[in-house]
């Protein structure tokens, strides 16, 4: 099989016929189709669910606490009543949007700065890799918890601040991606003939590091899910009665001795959506023929 | 060897000294000071006025990084917001139970992950390394949070065999921590082993493809000799740099489970502070965690160079 980064190069093929070339292979694999398969379930049960859901999502009722499931209700009941499978299949709405909008802001101005900088090095690039690192060396939880207590936890204010925050380690990316080019004949051959940067960048240098920008992109879409799950769980994301996973499992913690279910209708949910985006990410991975094994876990 | 070690001294100096910048910006950007969070709702004229005197806030915020830093660097984070209380006294017991929490993780993740990434290289593809490998994905991808939930229904709620959370108070001797660290123990390691695991599959199994492994091959070595001789001590030595990373990750990952199993660790103090304001000792935490990260990346630079004699001589290395 001949590696799609090979194809890149050349950069012939319209987008629509190569978007179905990986898709493509990326079904082709067991794994890879399972995890296609959860993440395309997800995505329309957060766009179709509203529709069919069978009761209101924070309709409290104080006869029906902690219910365990039934006919009536599938999944049992919450602490106040309201029918957990209703809950969950809404649960995953918000941070579905939210990272689904911060993903691809994180990878455009990550990878471009990455490339930017990987193209000119020098003094700017030294000072912008240790702004980097000292970002990197905090933990994510304590910048996001700044971020949000800073800025406000509303869809708004996450969109921007998921976005600039997981871009930072997307420049790291880029630019060691962009390294492996600059040196290759034709960036040379664009230098030697006086192209300006600009234009190096937009022909020459980002449909080669493209490749590593989408896979790089789908990782960091589980990342920031993780982070914003987290950030609910933690009381600092969504607000109740909004239904949320992360913060449905923080609320059924208390309860999980006499009902279990609770807890783990949301975990099955936010586990399958996070599994089947990084089976995705593999598969992709290996469809453009990059071993992301290798990466660092960060 | 010495000058590339400097350098690198000097690199990780720059960090940490950008680490406080960016640490104490943001937390200056928190809305109310602590003045407001202490006087609470009688935070207004001449009492405000008189707080921020005594406590030195109505200084230009450049002199005041000068003399946080400047005090921080002496061990001496000053005193919580909301007391008397002094932050390195307080923070002190909370980094020693996250010590205890994360050294423990890995002194079990370490080898497993060593152990089983090796196995599943040497075994690639068969049986076992499918279930290794896919159990790995899913400890690896699935939110702390929802893992440790998982432990605590399993292993607390429906067995009874540990204790699901944490009461022991945060100056309690370890041995009193003991019962009710294992499951935090257990749920931080599995993430960490699943990480470890897949880097030191793929290092092996590059090794296993490089030339001097086939020419050991075709030389007629023995395979478990060429294993033990040739393949491990070379894959083994990226791991060192993995191990670092997965540390860094650890202090990200440890708050999380520590809220989870309300244990009395340098992460929940941090949550605590974070609602309620408490800057001072936010600032302090975030900065003994950037100091943890860069001293370990900086002590796994070292150990790699150490073990690996062809980067003694190196000058630069590709970042």
């Amino acid at each position: 099989m001949t590696s799609l980064s090979d194809t890149a190069v050349a950069g012939q093929k319209p987008l629509l016929v190569r978007a179905a070339v990986v898709i493509g292979d990326i079904v082709s694999r067991p794994s890879g189709l399972i995890g296609f398969g959860l993440v395309v379930l997800h995505i329309f049960l957060a766009i179709a669910s509203p529709f069919f859901v069978p009761y209101d999502y924070k309709e409290v009722s104080a006869q029906l606490m902690l219910q365990a499931p039934s006919a009536e209700h599938w999944f049992g009941t919450d602490h106040l009543g309201r029918d957990i499978f209703t809950r969950t299949l809404l649960g995953g709405r918000e941070a579905l949007m939210v990272t689904a909008i911060a993903t691809p802001i994180a990878v455009t101005w990550g990878g471009f700065l990455g490339v930017l900088f990987g193209l000119l090095g020098g003094r700017f690039d030294d000072v912008l890799m240790r702004v980097v690192d000292a970002f990197l060396s905090l933990p994510w939880i304590l910048v996001m918890l700044l971020a949000v207590v800073i800025f406000g936890s509303s869809s708004q204010v996450l969109i921007p601040t998921l976005g600039f925050f997981y871009g930072i380690p997307v420049i790291r990316i880029a630019r060691a991606a962009t390294h492996d080019v600059v040196a290759r004949d034709f960036v040379v051959a664009a230098r030697a003939r006086g192209q300006r940067k600009m234009t190096i960048i937009g022909r020459e240098l980002l449909p080669n590091v493209l490749d590593v920008l989408m896979v790089e992109g789908a990782m960091r879409w589980s990342w920031m899910l993780l982070a914003f799950s987290s950030l609910s769980f933690l009381g600092f994301g969504v607000s109740p009665p909004t239904p949320d996973w992360g913060l449905m499992i923080s609320d059924s913690r208390g309860f999980m001795s006499f009902a279990p279910w609770a807890a783990l209708a949301p975990v099955v949910g936010l586990s399958s959506l996070i599994i089947g985006i990084n089976l995705t990410a593999d598969a992709l991975a290996k469809a453009m023929g990059i071993d992301r094994a290798q990466k660092a876990p960060l | 060897m010495i000058q590339l070690l400097l350098r690198r001294l000097f690199l990780g100096l720059i960090t940490i000294g950008l680490v406080s910048g960016i640490i104490f910006v943001s937390v200056e950007a928190l809305p109310g000071d602590s003045c407001t969070a202490f006087l609470e709702r009688e935070a207004e004229g001449k009492r405000l006025e008189n707080c921020r005197n005594d406590l030195g806030l109505n200084r230009p915020a450049a002199v005041r990084y000068f003399d946080w830093a400047g005090r921080a660097l002496q061990g001496d984070f000053g005193v919580s917001a909301n007391g008397t209380k002094s932050i390195a006294d307080m923070v002190g017991t909370r980094l020693r139970n996250s010590l205890v929490l994360a050294l423990a993780s890995l002194i079990i993740g370490i080898p497993l992950a060593i152990f089983l990434g090796i196995v599943t290289a040497l075994w690639r593809d068969r049986q076992l390394d499918l279930w290794i490998s896919t159990i790995a994905i899913f400890a690896m991808t699935i939110p702390e949070f929802v893992s440790a939930t998982v432990l605590i229904l399993i292993f607390s709620v429906w067995l009874g065999w540990l204790p699901g959370i944490v009461i022991a108070p945060a100056h309690a001797p370890i041995s009193q921590l003991l019962p009710e660290v294992i499951l935090p123990i257990i749920a931080i390691s599995m993430v960490m082993t699943a990480h470890m695991l897949r880097m030191v599959r793929t290092s092996v199994i590059e090794v296993m493809a490089s030339d001097y492994v086939q020419m050991a091959r075709l030389k007629g070595v023995p395979y478990w000799q060429m294993v033990f001789r040739h393949v491990l001590p070379n894959a083994l030595l990226p791991a060192i740099n993995v191990i670092a990373l997965t540390v860094a990750w650890l202090l990200g990952g440890v708050v999380v489970i520590e809220v989870v199993f309300n244990y009395p660790g340098l992460g929940r103090l941090m949550i605590d502070a974070i609602s309620d304001r408490d800057l001072p000792v936010v600032q302090a935490i975030a900065l003994i965690l950037a100091l943890i990260y860069v001293g370990v990346n900086l002590s796994a630079d070292l150990l790699t160079m150490i073990a690996n004699p062809r980067l003694r001589t190196l000058h630069t290395r590709k970042s």
